[in-house]
C-alpha cells in the first residue's frame, strides 16, 4: 500500500476511491433494493438475520442465496443443494475467467486474485469491465476491490432493512415485499433472451421442472438445469 | 418450517462453498479456455435453465407465505409485471412495481 505519507497517494488508494465512487450511486442502489427483498424472502422462509447476513457475507450471488434458502426449505438433501446452487452460479466461471486479465498485475502472487475473485459478481463485474481498462494498470485491481466492497456493504444494509421489514409490514405488503426476487430475476431473465440458445434453454428448464416438482421436488431444480440447458444448447446448435 | 441452527448453517456454507468454486475455477482456468467458446456456452444454457426453474417454482410452488395466495394470483401478477416491462420500455423497476403491487392488491382482498 502507501509507503511514504509524504508522497502523493498511492495508485491502490487512488482506484480504490475511485471504484467506490462509481459504484456508490445508483449501482448500490439497486443491489441494495434487490436484496432488501432477500431479507424479507429469508424471513419468510424462517431465516433469521444471522444467517441471511452470513449467507451474504459468504456467497454474495443472488439466484444461488436464494435456491439455497427455496430448497432448505423444501427439504432438499444438503447434496442436492450444493449441487443447485453451483448450477445456479456456474455464470460466475467464465465472467471470473474474463475479468481477471483486466485486473492482474505481472509479477503479484496469484492470491491476490483467488481473493478477489470471491467478490466476482454481476453488477461489480460489469462496472469493472466497463472502467477498468481506462485506468492505469497498478490502479485496477484496488479500483475493483473499492467497487465491489461498497456494493457489499450496500447489499448488507438491504439484507437488514428487508428482514425488518417482513417483520413490520402489514401483510399485503410484505407479501409484496417476498414477491420481489422472484418478479426481478423474472424480468431480468426476460431482458437477457436475446439468442435463440438462451431462449430454449430456459423454455427447456421451466417445462421439466413443471413437470418434474410435484415428483421430486428435491432435485427439480437440478435436473431441469442440467436437462434443460444441456436441451437448449443441442436443440440451437441442431436448428442452425 | 423451523430449522435447526447448525444445518441452517451448514446449508448456507455448502451454498457458499458451490458458488466460490466457480469464481476460483475461473481464475484457475484463465486463458486456457475460450470464454466464448463451446463448453462455457453450454455452462451458461445451464445457468439459464436453473434460472428459469428457480423462477417457475418462486412464483408456481412458493415455500413461505406466498402460497397463501391462490395460484391465479401469483400467475397473474408474474404475467402483469411481465406485460408492464414490456410495455414501459423494457423497465425492470417498473415492471416490479406492477408484480408486486398486484400481489400487495391480491393479498388485501377478503
Amino acid at each position: 500500500m502507501q509507503t511514504d505519507a509524504n508522497t502523493a497517494p498511492s495508485p491502490a488508494r487512488i482506484g480504490f476511491v475511485a471504484g467506490a465512487r462509481v459504484a456508490v450511486g445508483t449501482p448500490a442502489l439497486v443491489l441494495a433494493a434487490s436484496y432488501v427483498g432477500f431479507g424479507g424472502f429469508a424471513r419468510d422462509n424462517g431465516l433469521g438475520l444471522d444467517l441471511v447476513l452470513f449467507s451474504t457475507l459468504t456467497a454474495w450471488a443472488l439466484p444461488g442465496q436464494i435456491v439455497m434458502i427455496e430448497l432448505y426449505a423444501a427439504g432438499a438433501p444438503l447434496v442436492a443443494i450444493a449441487l443447485a446452487v453451483a448450477l445456479a452460479n456456474l455464470r460466475l466461471a467464465p465472467m471470473s475467467t474474463v475479468i481477471m486479465p483486466v485486473i492482474a498485475l505481472e509479477g503479484r502472487p496469484a492470491w491476490r486474485l483467488y481473493l478477489a475473485a470471491h467478490w466476482v459478481a454481476v453488477t461489480g463485474w460489469a462496472l469493472t469491465m466497463l472502467h477498468g481498462p481506462g485506468r492505469p494498470r497498478a490502479e485496477r485491481l484496488a479500483w475493483f476491490m473499492g467497487c465491489v466492497l461498497t456494493l457489499w456493504a450496500g447489499s448488507l444494509i438491504g439484507c437488514i432493512l428487508g428482514h425488518l421489514a417482513a417483520g413490520i409490514f402489514p401483510r399485503p405488503l410484505s407479501l409484496a415485499l417476498v414477491f420481489l426476487n422472484p418478479v426481478y430475476f423474472m424480468l431480468l431473465c426476460l431482458q437477457d433472451l436475446r439468442d435463440r440458445q438462451r431462449l430454449l434453454s430456459v423454455v427447456m428448464g421451466g417445462g421439466i421442472c413443471a413437470l418434474l416438482h410435484p415428483v421430486l421436488p428435491g432435485w427439480s431444480l437440478l435436473l431441469a438445469g442440467l436437462g434443460g440447458g444441456t436441451a437448449g444448447f443441442l436443440l440451437a446448435r441442431w436448428l442452425r | 418450517m423451523t430449522w435447526s441452527p447448525s444445518e441452517a448453517y451448514m446449508a448456507a456454507l455448502i451454498g457458499a462453498l458451490a458458488t466460490y468454486l466457480w469464481r476460483g475455477f475461473g481464475v484457475a482456468v484463465g486463458s486456457r479456455i475460450d470464454p466464448q467458446g463451446r463448453f462455457f456456452a453450454w455452462l451458461s444454457c445451464v445457468a439459464y435453465a436453473v434460472l428459469a426453474a428457480l423462477i417457475l417454482r418462486l412464483i408456481a410452488f412458493p415455500a413461505g407465505s406466498l402460497a397463501e395466495l391462490p395460484a391465479t394470483a401469483r400467475i397473474g401478477a408474474a404475467v402483469l409485471a411481465a406485460v408492464a416491462f414490456l410495455l414501459l420500455r423494457r423497465n425492470v423497476f417498473l415492471g416490479c412495481v406492477a408484480g408486486s403491487g398486484a400481489i400487495a392488491v391480491a393479498a388485501s382482498m377478503p
